[in-house]
């Protein structure tokens, strides 16, 4: 599993437990990421719609993989059904604001919610199943929800899917891309914050130890049953999130997409971000976001030539985007176990330590 | 109530379900020996059926030889895939290589869909006669084939694990990999093995199916109905593996049945499985041959 232990440079010491669970190990860093979120904030004036979309879209999926790396990179639980947890997020919302009348702002935390409670449902197994029964028994999840969603019309709208309501706040109504942009910042850096700073209480660190050794863990006094089912609610809670302002991002939710392929990309993000590493979870919702985008552009970059007439790369782009993400699992597990944000500590510490390597 | 119906969906369903068990058996074949939870099981079959029909249709090899060919690159393929991908994993935690055969099942769907298309294909018919009677039944011959082929398949893997050197130092690597290779046993070959039958045995019932009822990517679901066959029999018991198969397929055509009848929640034949599956999970998740493991703190 990958190590949570970030690279320290010699002579940098921490005389109380206070300073070494700091969510900002430095001054620096904190002054960093309210730069970061700051210069954030400016990128509706900046940006066109179309980086703003792409912006949109890691910040939601950047919370819902963000949910996937606390049950699998913190708590050493494997899921394959992260989409369709997303998925019920998405119809929550969009059910309750539709049809119980409830204000956008309170659907979404509520269908967070709703998602945690289908998520502990789903936990209760998995509470008693590890490693790859867990793996089976959530793929099981996946397909089950996914029929459900296809019956479930009362709930789902069913084959039509259904239509969500812009975010509004108070009777305002906040539409169009440069507005729902802060909402959705919102509740990244909420949630990331909220994330960081659950590692550094008495359970997130029994979640860490849950995954490092069970047995140890349980001999230590941590209830294995409560930490397991636990970190599956907090997992479920973030996708509902995620997919809740996916819903209201759309205006609409379908059926579909909500499929093993996109569950597997959540995976794909916190492999290569970066398993057990907060910021490193949006390096990888950043890679693999920009992934089919740049793939894209190659494609078109090459069209009308020898290789595209040779591949048929218009025709063929879905599929060499799937191919892409299975490949990139691929490489990173076996070349770069620990993801984007192991290799983000080491060129840090390079460039802190130059020009001596220690 | 139509019993004749019923019957037939009965016998349907063991058809299938003697295919299911003999991909769940080589699921379980590479699970015992290397430890390796494969998720890209059905991509072994896919691959092999479309490999096959590309040598049926556009080099127009006789059906016998396309089908060795098929064998033998197969085998060299999950050979060079335990090599190039699985070995370097070794030692990693499960996650990690569970998400690896993920990653290649991903990937190996993908480059199947871009170089053959998304719509299925038929084979080009093997048998002369499409029916023959068989104890006053009609059957299609390519069932009767399927089964024999089925029954055949597992036949040799018991031959193989009873009586083949080669079987025994693998029996003995699942048992304990330390002492197999204090004994001898060259532990690298066997696991590089053990992924070479599994992609070829997966391959030829790629090919059976493919044969039945046309070569999709929808063939590569078979990987995973097979989670539920190795969940009920044990995930580490080669007869649980089959006895898995064979109630997962007739329970599939059961619950269609029962489904069409009377409960007419429509989709129950792809979803009955996964109820089964968590079901079993919850109650007894060695399943019914398997090895319960004992954890005592």
């Amino acid at each position: 599993m990958a190590g949570t232990v970030a690279l320290r440079p010699c002579g940098d010491f921490r005389t109380s437990y206070g300073s070494d669970q700091t969510v900002f190990p430095t001054r620096m860093s904190l002054a960093f990421c309210v730069l970061g979120v700051a210069a954030l904030s400016l990128a509706p004036f900046v940006f066109g719609k179309y980086v703003l979309s792409l912006l949109i879209q890691i910040g939601y999926l950047g919370i819902a993989a963000l949910g996937l790396n606390i049950l699998v990179g913190f708590t050493g639980q494997i899921s394959i059904g992260h989409a369709a947890f997303f998925g019920f997020g998405a119809f929550a919302s969009a059910f309750i604001s539709n049809k119980l009348n409830v204000p956008v702002f309170f659907a979404i935390p509520l269908a967070g919610l709703a998602t945690t409670a289908v998520g502990l449902l789903f936990g209760v197994p998995a509470a008693r199943l590890k490693g790859l029964y867990l793996a089976i028994a959530t793929l099981a999840a996946q397909f089950i929800l996914q029929d459900f969603f296809a019956r479930a019309g009362w709930f789902t709208g069913g084959v039509a899917g259904t239509a969500a309501k812009s975010f509004s706040v108070f009777g305002v109504e906040i539409s169009g891309d440069q507005h729902y942009f802060y909402v959705v910042l919102a509740y990244l850096v909420i949630l990331y914050l909220a994330a960081a700073n659950l590692m550094r209480t008495r359970d997130g660190r029994a979640l860490v130890a849950v995954r490092d050794h069970y047995l140890s863990a349980e001999m230590m006094g941590i209830n294995l049953t409560k930490y397991r089912t636990m970190s599956f609610g907090v997992s479920a809670f973030y996708a509902g999130i995620g997919g809740a302002l996916y819903a209201h991002y759309l205006g609409f939710v379908s059926v579909e997409g909500f499929d093993i392929l996109f569950s597997i990309q959540f995976l794909a993000m916190i492999i290569i971000g970066g398993l057990g590493s907060v910021m490193g979870t949006l390096m990888g919702t950043v890679f693999m976001v920009l992934l089919p985008e740049v793939m894209g552009g190659l494609a078109k970059m090459l069209s009308g030539s020898a290789i595209d007439r040779l591949l048929s790369l218009n025709e063929g782009i879905v599929f060499l985007r799937e191919m892409t993400i299975g490949a990139v699992i691929v490489l990173f597990l076996i070349f770069e176990p620990d993801g984007l944000a192991h290799r983000w500590r080491q060129i840090r510490a390079y460039w802190k330590l130059y020009p001596f390597s220690h | 109530m139509e019993w004749t119906l019923l019957f037939h969906l009965v016998l349907s369903g063991l058809i299938v379900g003697a295919l299911y068990g003999v991909v769940a058996m080589c699921f379980v074949l590479i699970y015992k020996a290397s430890q390796v939870v494969n998720f890209a099981q059905g991509e072994f079959m896919l691959i092999g059926a479309w490999a096959c029909w590309w040598l049926l249709v556009k080099f127009q090899l006789p059906f016998v030889l396309a089908f060795l060919v098929t064998l033998a690159f197969m085998m060299l393929f999950g050979l060079l895939i335990q090599v190039v991908v699985l070995k370097p994993l070794i030692g990693e935690p499960v996650i990690s290589v569970i998400m690896v055969t993920i990653g290649l099942s991903i990937f190996f769907q993908a480059l199947m869909k871009w170089m053959f298309g998304v719509s299925a294909q038929p084979f080009p018919p093997i048998f002369a006669a499409p029916d023959m009677n068989l104890f006053g039944l009609q059957i299609k011959t390519v069932y009767a084939m399927s089964t024999l082929i089925s029954i055949g398949i597992m036949l040799a893997f018991a031959w193989f694990f009873k009586f083949s050197r080669m079987g025994l130092a693998m029996r003995a690597t699942a048992f304990n990999q330390q002492v197999a290779q204090s004994l001898g046993i060259s532990v690298r070959k066997v696991f590089a093995l053990s992924w070479g039958i599994s992609a070829m045995v997966s391959a030829l019932a790629g090919v059976v199916v493919g044969v039945v009822s046309g070569v999709s990517p929808a063939l590569s679901f078979f990987g995973i109905k097979v989670f539920p066959a190795v969940i009920l029999g044990g995930l580490d018991s080669i007869v649980g593996a089959v006895v898995g198969g064979l109630v997962i397929g007739v329970l599939e055509n059961v619950a269609h049945y029962a489904d069409s009848q009377w409960l007419r929640w429509g989709n129950l034949y792809e979803i009955a499985p996964f109820y089964v599956l968590i079901l079993i999970l919850m109650v007894r998740p060695y399943g019914l041959f398997g090895t319960r493991d004992i954890e005592r703190v």
